[in-house]
């Protein structure tokens, strides 16, 4: 069995055990079908069989959640000094990294996977575009493997969980939104910098069912800085001095 | 196999934590770190269970070295940090499993593994808990039982007796006796008795050097220069003083402060005055209640290194 599952499954029975999971995916199968279906310019507000709404509204909510998910998963274990106990077990850096990723994505999954009733309830009521659904979803968990190995980064650097989350949304920020209006307002070359570096071009042409390789490359561009840098954080015990 | 320490050097900053140290210890060895808070057994513990780089230095394990297979050694050690940091939330029995599926104990002796440790720690009863729910005692076990569940060779123990009560202090003590019948053990200290009463050779290390190395009766008979005898006579304080001060083989003579007639005798290096005092007593038909030699102790030889 490899170790980076058997990191996962630990983090994972952590999750469950402490309710964050039940915490986490009630909060967001809340506020996604509350806005889906109940609230302002919901699907029956808009009258078109798609899943535009819910892509909108994770869109958000798993940008202040993954935060949360992902502040303890280092930064606890750098307090409590467990990282000593878990760094001198037959584990490399990497694959302790890339274990509390992977677990943290997974509960992203079984959150996303709670949505699936909303899309058998649009199906029915009218005819909806498989491939926008799909590129959609996959652009979310896409969206959410990012913000999840910046949220690593961020709880890698220090102790306080608090200062991790905080840590994590300042960076995602500028992902999420200001890139994006920086964009807006920047001429030229490097105005479509700031557009590719912007979560929303590409998690938007996504969820029309574009997937393109260019969005690929910069998910998992990010992905892999995020997993890089905390793997470095993790290491810095080695040459501190 | 042996543990081959070579020229570890540690800086954390200008400081240097541990300074050019070098030893070895051999298969079955039960060594104890000692040393002032601060002198680098921890530090130097760090660095062999492969938590931390050296600055410079290497150590070795038969062919292994920190440096190019870090992931071998860390396999064939069982480690129990300083302050037992565990996962609180956990309950004993998953976390036991949860360490040896990650130190690579085969699938099928988990569960056999899992049952010794709990047999062997004396945790039965309080197996279902969770680990946050235990006393410190029982998590000292649960920390000790993480180290031994995959039957390593070698085991790192940081202070593996801080806040136990006495009863616990010397059921450990005698586990790890035990354990050094098969197994090597470092174990770091800084209480004296303990570091006497189970290890076969103690290396006595302070800021970041070694200053002694060896066993506890060598160590001993080591600072052990002159003679020094107790002595208890029943007679004139003042002129038994005398007396004894006057004769040929002593060097120093001090009064037992609040005990009348006892006396502290240091003789000349080299030589005992056992056999003068006693004739002394004969000659001036005083009693000789008591004469004894003062056992150097430990923590005489400690503080003189240490200082």
């Amino acid at each position: 069995m490899s170790k980076v599952w058997i990191i996962t499954k630990r983090e994972l029975a952590s999750f469950f055990d402490s309710l964050i999971a039940y915490v986490m995916i009630i909060l967001f199968l809340g506020l996604s079908g509350m806005f889906t279906w109940l609230i302002g310019s919901d699907v029956f507000f808009i009258n078109q069989a798609n899943m535009q709404v819910f892509y909108g509204i994770a869109f958000w909510s798993l940008f202040f959640f993954i935060p949360a998910i992902t502040m303890r998963m280092i930064a606890e274990e750098n307090k409590a000094g467990t990282i000593e106990l878990l760094i001198t077990k037959a584990v490399s850096d990497s694959q302790i990294v890339w274990g509390k990723f992977l677990a943290c994505l997974i509960l992203v999954l079984i959150a996303l996977v709670c949505t699936l009733p909303y899309y058998i309830t649009i199906s029915q009521l009218g005819n909806i575009d498989d491939g926008a659904v799909i590129g959609g979803y996959f652009g979310l968990i896409l969206l959410s493997a990012s913000y999840i190995s910046i949220g690593l980064f961020a709880s890698s650097i220090t102790q306080n969980q608090i200062v991790a989350f905080l840590v994590a949304v300042f960076i995602g920020i500028f992902f999420h939104i200001l890139f994006g209006v920086i964009s807006s307002s920047v001429r030229g070359f490097s105005g479509e910098i700031f557009s590719y570096l912007s979560m929303q071009t590409h998690f938007e042409s996504m969820s029309r069912g574009v997937v393109d390789s260019r969005d690929l490359i910069y998910f998992g561009s990010i992905i892999a800085i995020g997993v890089v840098l905390s793997q470095v954080m993790l290491s810095k015990r080695n040459w501190q001095s | 196999m042996s543990i081959v320490v070579e020229n570890l050097t540690k800086k954390y900053g200008e400081q240097k934590a541990v300074n050019d140290i070098s030893f070895e210890i051999k298969t079955g060895e039960v060594v104890g770190f000692l040393g002032p808070n601060g002198a680098g057994k921890s530090t130097t513990m760090k660095i062999i269970t492969c938590f931390m780089a050296p600055s410079s230095g290497d150590i070795r394990l038969d062919n292994d070295s920190i440096h190019h297979n870090p992931e071998a050694i860390k396999r064939r050690i069982g480690y129990l940090p300083e302050n037992n940091p565990l996962y609180y939330d956990m309950p004993i029995v998953e976390y036991l499993r949860f360490t040896a599926e990650i130190q690579g104990v085969p699938r099928h002796n988990i569960p056999a593994r899992i049952a010794e440790m709990i047999e062997r720690c004396g945790l039965d009863r309080e197996k279902h808990k969770n680990i946050g729910e235990l006393s410190k005692g029982y998590r000292q076990r649960v920390g000790l039982a993480q180290a031994m569940i995959h039957d390593p060779e070698i085991l790192i123990l940081d202070e593996p007796t801080t806040g136990l009560d006495p009863n616990q202090i010397v059921e450990i003590r005698k586990l790890i006796k035990d354990l050094g019948k098969e197994k090597t053990v470092i174990l770091s200290s800084h209480i004296l008795s303990e570091v006497e009463a189970t290890c076969d050779r103690i290396l006595i290390i302070n800021r970041g050097r070694i200053v002694a190395d060896g066993t506890s009766d060598t160590l001993r008979s080591q600072s052990q220069g002159q003679e020094i005898l107790n002595i208890n006579i029943e007679g004139e304080p003042a002129a038994v003083e005398k007396a004894v001060r006057a004769l040929a083989s002593v060097e120093k003579v001090t009064g037992v402060d609040g005990k009348s007639g006892w006396f502290s005798v240091q003789s000349k290096p080299e030589a005992s005055s056992r056999k003068e005092i006693f004739d002394l007593c004969v000659k001036n038909k005083w009693y000789l209640m008591e004469m004894s030699g003062h056992e150097t102790r430990l923590e005489d030889v400690f503080q003189k290194l240490t200082k």
